[in-house]
């Protein structure tokens, strides 16, 4: 089986375009879930918006974006407020909460899916998990000239075009209140003597958080949102100290596993003889744990080898300094 | 048609509806005993959502299990063998977090939420190379995902209640050293308790609760199971011997009642609907659990405020002041108020309070470091909080 330029300008440059839109959009904001410590908030929302985007689905009875959306967001608001009110009012600790209402919240969207789909609605929770980037297809182009072609830019799929706004919204804004965002993340007391407001912020980076992960959900499922909110971004923590570095590496890092990944599912299996291509959504998760995987090992200073290597340098410092006294001493 | 599924439901929680549907119910009540056992130690040692990313970790086990099985030429779907590598591949998961966060700079929730995802997309790959590959018996490995009560045979229903019968019975052999692990760490390592293994221990029951749970709720929804019964339990007490039975019998509630409706309703998950019937009481508990429930702390809160308004107001009374509005309606009401002032019996109460106040001053200014937790000082009568003899040399102190 041979790839024609038209099949892989239709089938495969969609998709590839959304995963890596949806790999950079994660891992920018994902770098405030990681320094913030708030890793699992990306675990909890993405398996909370579940009941909220089916009842999108079904008030509306499409599969347009936005009631899906919209529903997705208001799951989102939802868990927010349980999680705090079981936290405080309940007294639990935070962890416990989160897993409460993420596990209620999925099995009510569960239960809902399987409703709709006894009535003959085309939803099913498989594409909920691992979302359905094959089905993105871009059916305008008809070879490489059709790039240079707006009309065939035009029809790109909605899935891409949201995804690409997402993107900028989200750069928009760490750009836009990078100072902000910095000083809230590592010095909250600080920021809030110098008046700014640090819980808003703080509420803020989740909804950019749950609107990422809503947006992206469809295109490559829940499991991967997170995989791309946490990898990408404690990769690059463990490669620099700097968090503006922190903050392009982790990008970069997003997009490669994204293009790796895609590639390694998409074109991997054809190479090997087989018929059929893997799963793209779980490969790309899979390219992001191999570079975090990398980072942990070999990551210059922050890395298990480099470490050991300065501690060895240390050693070796120490003994001949100390051999260095002995010589001198009488 | 509603009296049919009523009766019908009555017969499988009642264990009547045949052998196979009561083996399935008794089995998932185990399943949820056994969660809510070991769940209420997790909870405590702050380990909640390490399970879950066990629990998302057991997939790509399963998966290379069932592409060895198939390579040894076993029947499609070998139980014993799925599970063991559900076990090999959620350990590895674990040792994995704790490896990240002992020898990186990571933190807990980055290292629970790389694994947990990392795995779990591994685990999608390589459902999708079996679909690819065509292989026979696939159909049954969906199910361990979202679980599936009818996919347990009878025999797989009393395996796993033998074995989370095993699980609850190990927390209760272990409760002593689970407790000194759940409340200090730091203690039970200077006392020389291995913390290291126990932990590893705690773990290790999670994971087999786990796994005997996959097929039943399984794996994105299991965690759920260690998690809310103890939660809920959480409400009712503030005893860990009284905590970890509430959680087991909420636990086994949620798998009794679930696993019937799910019995009932086939098309439905079973995962989701035991979660959602835990979720069900854990809501119940939250809002009217006698201990710690909103209402119940609302109304001890609201008691303890017009306790203290009406001890304030006598006191005012008592110094020749005059009390009006709602408070004086209310003392009215109780008899200590007639016309602006004081009854007799108005008298004595005010004449109470001012000296349970009097000696409670004395006692916090006094012995500040003999004040006792769970009490509200000065307000409480002080006779029925403090030992006779030490009520008795306050009152002499303040005569003298």
């Amino acid at each position: 089986m041979t790839l024609t330029v038209q099949e892989f300008l239709q089938i495969d440059v969609p998709a590839l375009l959304a995963a890596v839109l949806v790999c950079a959009a994660c891992a920018l904001v994902g770098n405030f879930l990681v320094l913030r410590r708030q890793g699992l908030m990306g675990d909890a929302v993405s398996h909370a918006v579940l009941p909220g985007i089916v009842a999108g689905f079904l008030v509306a009875g499409t599969r347009e974006t936005l009631p899906m959306m919209l529903g997705a967001l208001a799951a989102a608001a939802l868990a927010g407020v349980l999680i705090e009110a079981i936290r405080r009012l309940g007294r639990l600790e935070s962890g416990a909460a989160m897993g409460v209402v993420f596990t209620v919240m999925f099995a009510a969207g569960v239960v809902m899916i399987e409703r709709a789909a006894a009535s003959g609605v085309d939803l099913d929770a498989d594409c909920v998990l691992y979302g359905q980037l094959e089905t993105i297809l871009w059916l305008a182009p008809t070879g490489w000239a059709s790039l240079l072609d707006p009309a065939a830019w035009a029809a790109m799929p909605r899935e891409v075009v949201t995804l690409g706004a997402v993107f900028a919204l989200c750069l928009a804004l760490v750009v836009l209140f990078y100072k902000e965002l910095k000083i809230t993340t590592f010095d909250p007391a600080l920021a809030s003597t110098l008046g700014i407001p640090a819980g808003l912020f703080h509420y803020g980076v989740v909804l950019l958080v749950a609107t990422t992960a809503i947006a992206a959900f469809e295109a490559v499922g829940s499991i991967l949102v997170i995989a791309m909110l946490i990898a990408p971004p404690a990769s690059a923590r463990l490669l620099t100290d700097r968090m503006a570095v922190q903050l392009v590496l982790s990008v970069a890092l997003g997009v490669l596993a994204a293009v790796v990944g895609y590639g390694a599912a998409a074109f991997g299996p054809l190479w090997l003889g087989a018929e059929h291509s893997l799963n793209a959504a779980g490969m790309i998760a899979v390219a992001a744990g191999l570079i975090l995987a990398l980072a942990v090992l070999f990551g210059p200073t922050h890395g298990i080898l480099g470490k050991r290597r300065a501690v060895g340098r240390l050693r070796t410092l120490v003994t001949t300094d100390a051999v260095a006294a002995d010589g001198r001493r009488p | 048609m509603i009296p049919a599924i009523m009766d019908e439901a009555w017969r499988i929680l009642t264990f009547q509806a045949g052998f196979n549907s009561a083996v399935v119910v008794a089995g998932t009540a185990a399943l949820g005993l056994a969660g809510g056992t070991v769940g209420t130690f997790l909870l405590l040692r702050r380990r909640a959502l390490v399970s879950d990313a066990l629990s998302h970790a057991t997939l790509p086990g399963i998966a290379i299990a069932f592409l060895i099985g198939a390579a040894l030429g076993l029947p499609g779907r070998s139980l014993p063998l799925l599970l063991a590598g559900a076990v090999a591949s959620g350990v590895l998961g674990l040792l994995t977090i704790q490896a990240l966060v002992r020898h990186t700079r990571l933190t807990e929730d980055a290292a629970i939420g790389a694994v947990l995802s990392v795995f779990f997309g591994l685990g999608i790959v390589l459902l999708s190379l079996i679909q690819n590959l065509e292989l026979g018996g696939q159909a049954g490995l969906k199910t361990f995902i979202l679980g599936q009560t009818a996919a347990m045979a009878q025999g797989e229903a009393v395996g796993i209640g033998l074995l989370a019968a095993a699980a609850a019975a190990a927390v209760a052999l272990l409760f002593k050293e689970l407790r000194v692990l759940a409340f200090d760490p730091g203690f039970a390592a200077v006392q020389g308790w291995p913390v290291a293994r126990l932990d590893l221990l705690l773990m290790g029951l999670a994971a087999l609760v786990t796994v005997i749970g996959l097929q039943t709720v399984g794996l994105i929804l299991v965690v759920a199971l260690l998690i809310v019964p103890p939660a809920a339990a959480r409400f009712w007490t503030d005893r860990l011997s009284t905590l970890t039975v509430v959680a087991a019998l909420i636990g086994a509630l949620s798998g009794w009642l679930g696993a019937t409706l799910s019995a009932l309703l086939p098309k439905l998950p079973a995962g989701a609907v035991i979660v959602l019937v835990a979720g069900a009481i854990f809501l119940v508990s939250f809002l009217f659990a006698p201990a710690r429930g909103l209402v119940a702390v609302a109304l001890r809160q609201a008691r303890l405020r017009l306790d203290f308004a009406e001890r304030r107001a006598l006191s005012v009374l008592l110094g020749g002041g005059s009390v009006k509005g709602m408070l004086g309606a209310w003392l009215g009401l109780r008899g200590f108020v007639r016309t602006g002032t004081l009854t007799e019996r108005g008298r004595e109460a005010a004449r109470a309070a001012e000296r349970n106040r009097r000696l409670w001053d004395r006692f916090l200014t006094d012995y500040p470091t003999l004040i006792p937790a769970h009490v509200n000082w000065g307000v409480d009568p002080i006779d029925d909080v403090l030992p006779v003899d030490m009520v008795r040399m306050l009152e002499e102190r303040g005569a003298s």
